[in-house]
């Protein structure tokens, strides 16, 4: 498919330079924009993550189908690269993406460290990036010009938990527990200081590493607090909730985005109901776009979309209104790029949401509980936090003072 | 911090382990195959147990069953592809790793990537109270289930015809030939129950583990361990060292989760330095 796309294509640059020979200079620009903008997707399909992987190209996909194949008047081409969820495959994937294929604009990666392996290549060949890793400093202490975040980092949606916790759940101590690694440390920082600020008490962070075939040694230690803040990410949660439950524990628990994911829910069973999770994107919002999205992820893939395919056809519209505002030209990098972080758009799978100046979604957040509808478990919206930065409500000097949250940082109080 | 629920569930993971390595120690020890894919029939099993449980299967046929299914495909490997690879390890652990991660592929591909968890047996559901301890009744059950199959296998060993001829072929193998022993099918035979063994234990697991792509890396090297430390070939080392394991785990990761696993590794480290055979096998003539 890919090569008659090539010869396609071929022909209509023959086609083109036959027209340009002609004395017609005013249809050059046309011309120009009947190439295709080419979209590079760095996605992982194989191995551990290939379950947001997967999603997040069903969510390009889907997004696409939506709009015939085409943003901003132009075709739109899709060249996917699988990274195989690790830094040096992604390093090599946006290589041949970026040189062999000259996509215009990469969505994707998945994780955090891809993303860390190429954040500088992709500074210097000034190609605009939309990602949906978290890590909070590729928008904050050490930002990268070409990084557009229409998700969340990593403690975006923590904040508000927290907030949501201490305030209207009156929770006054809690243990949290998440996987020891980047995504955790800062997940639970953030949860921790919000927290902390409205009169909670973090009494103990654990962290299990990222392969614990067994939760218990973890699950024994968990007692004399009023809930448990798990901030699990891929298949994690559901042996953690599981553990949880076969345990007899009963603590209520409070999740992170990821933990308790849309898209998870069909894996789930009893033991998640009740939970309380924050969210950039929830399945139940009542917006055209949304409604949309879901229809067509059931319709297509048989799927209730979560964070990962939503992020993914947010960074289609996130293009698709960047484009629109150029004209369709994306050969100007700099001026693509700043129309991107200018984009803000209000009827969204994910409601009204446009970037602060680092590039990273100001945007609303959902508190879910899950509860079970017609036999199935969803997580109801119960709460809207709107416009929240990844500052919260902290002056963006002072948070950018202090350091990246870390596995010690900010200390426990004891 | 409570010690007596670490140490039952040190058992009762101790149990899981020992189903998932003994099949490994004994090809090893018998075949001297570093079967790599052990891990991916681990989780093969649990794929299988998953898709007959969706079938309307009950748990337990779903478990034999499963594990019967990655006994068959145990064999076509021995068969098809290990047979013609004799002595040459080097050759043998890079098919075997790259079967694992051609399983893991249509693992993915047939599955997808959604984690899928197995629902606990209803007979076994809840926590139980053992010493005035709250433990879950299933991995009761799996303890249970752990000692029934190793005093079977024990009894295998030692007692018939057939573990005779084991026992004969993990000691000398080129004895075992010059008396007679079919020692091509009998390594057809160890190599179909110790898949087997991976695969049921997949399905046993399913209910704690859940299955998701990964599970396969997850559980090997935790397989080596035990069998490093108990010694290849050994029964009673593949027993003794699950336990140890399972309490290693529990202790070390309650304890000083930092060094979770330098805890974990570092008696294995200890036990190839001191007694390369591991703590309950006979070094090779």
């Amino acid at each position: 498919m890919a090569k008659l796309g090539r010869r396609t294509f071929a022909k209509r640059a023959g086609a083109a330079t036959m027209a340009a020979a002609l004395p017609l200079p005013a249809v050059a620009p046309a011309i120009a924009q009947d190439k295709p903008v080419k979209i590079g997707l760095l996605t992982v399909k194989t191995g551990p993550l290939a379950q947001g992987g997967l999603q997040m190209e069903q969510g390009i996909n889907l997004f696409l189908k939506h709009r015939s194949g085409k943003l901003a008047g132009r075709k739109a081409e899709l060249v996917v690269g699988d990274t195989g969820g690790n830094p040096a495959g992604t390093k090599t994937k946006a290589q041949e993406l970026i040189e062999r294929d000259r996509v215009d604009f990469i969505v994707g990666p998945l994780a955090a460290f891809e993303l860390l392996a190429i954040s500088d290549y992709v500074a210097q060949q000034k190609c605009p990036i939309l990602s949906l890793a978290a890590a909070e400093d590729m928008t904050q202490r050490k930002p990268n010009p070409y990084f557009v975040r229409a998700s969340a980092t990593s403690a975006q949606s923590m904040h508000p938990l927290a907030d949501y916790a201490a305030k209207e759940l009156k929770l006054k101590s809690v243990i949290t527990v998440t996987e020891d690694f980047a995504f955790g440390y800062e997940q639970m920082g953030g949860f921790q200081r919000v927290f902390e600020d409205s009169g909670g008490k973090v009494l103990k962070k654990l962290w299990p590493p990222i392969v614990t075939p067994d939760y218990t040694p973890y699950l024994a230690q968990l007692s004399g607090v009023d809930a448990v803040v798990s901030g699990f990410a891929g298949s994690n949660p559901l042996k953690f909730m599981k553990q949880y439950k076969d345990q007899g524990l009963a603590l209520p628990i409070v999740a992170g985005s990821v933990a308790m994911d849309d898209a998870l829910l069909k894996s789930f069973g009893d033991e998640a109901l009740g939970a309380i999770s924050c969210s950039a994107y929830t399945a139940d919002l009542d917006t055209p776009s949304n409604k949309k999205f879901v229809e067509g992820m059931a319709a297509d893939y048989g799927n209730v979309p979560g964070i990962y395919a939503a992020g993914l056809y947010l960074n289609g519209m996130v293009a698709e209104a960047a484009l629109e505002k150029t004209g369709g030209k994306t050969d100007d990098k700099e001026a693509f790029i700043a129309a991107m972080r200018g984009v803000s758009l209000t009827d969204t799978p994910r409601g009204p949401f446009h970037f602060d100046h680092f590039g990273n979604v100001v945007g609303n957040f959902y508190i879910r509980r899950c509860e079970r509808k017609a036999g199935k478990l969803v997580n109801t919206t119960i709460k809207t936090y709107k416009d929240v930065s990844q500052f919260w409500t902290y002056d963006e000097k002072w948070f950018l003072a202090q350091p990246v949250y870390s596995r010690d940082y900010p200390p426990l109080k004891s | 911090m409570n010690l007596w629920l670490l140490a039952a569930n040190s058992i009762a993971f101790g149990g899981l382990l020992f189903l998932l390595s003994a099949g490994f120690a004994l090809i090893f020890g018998l075949m001297r195959i570093p079967n790599l894919t052990h891990g991916s029939l681990f989780m093969l099993g649990a794929y299988f147990g998953v898709s007959l449980i969706a079938w309307g299967v009950g748990f337990w046929p779903a478990a034999l069953a499963g594990g019967l299914g990655v006994a068959v495909i145990g064999g076509l490997i021995e068969r098809l592809l290990l047979r013609r690879l004799p002595g040459a390890e080097l050759a043998q652990v890079l098919v075997t790793l790259g079967l694992s991660f051609m399983i893991a592929d249509l693992c993915l591909m047939h599955w997808g990537g959604d984690p899928i968890s197995i629902e606990t047996p209803s007979q076994l559901k809840g926590a139980s109270r053992v010493a005035g301890v709250a433990f879950p009744t299933y991995r009761l059950g799996v303890i249970v289930i752990a000692v029934v199959c190793a005093a079977a296998l024990w009894l295998m060993l030692e007692r018939t015809r057939l573990g005779a001829m084991i026992r004969a072929g993990v000691d000398d193998p080129v004895m075992a030939r010059a008396v007679g022993i079919r020692v091509p099918l009998l390594f057809t035979v160890v190599f179909c129950l110790g898949s087997g063994l991976a695969g049921f234990a997949g399905v046993i697991g399913g209910p704690i583990l859940s299955v998701y792509p990964g599970l396969d890396q997850d559980m090997l090297p935790l397989a080596l361990v035990v069998v490093i430390l108990g010694g290849s070939g050994s029964l009673v080392g593949a027993f003794v060292g699950s336990f140890v394991v399972g309490l290693l785990y529990n202790f070390g990761q309650a304890l000083v989760p930092e060094l979770a696993y330098v805890v974990l590794f570092l008696p294995m480290l200890v036990v190839l330095v001191v007694r390369p055979a591991g703590l309950f096998g006979r070094s090779s003539p």
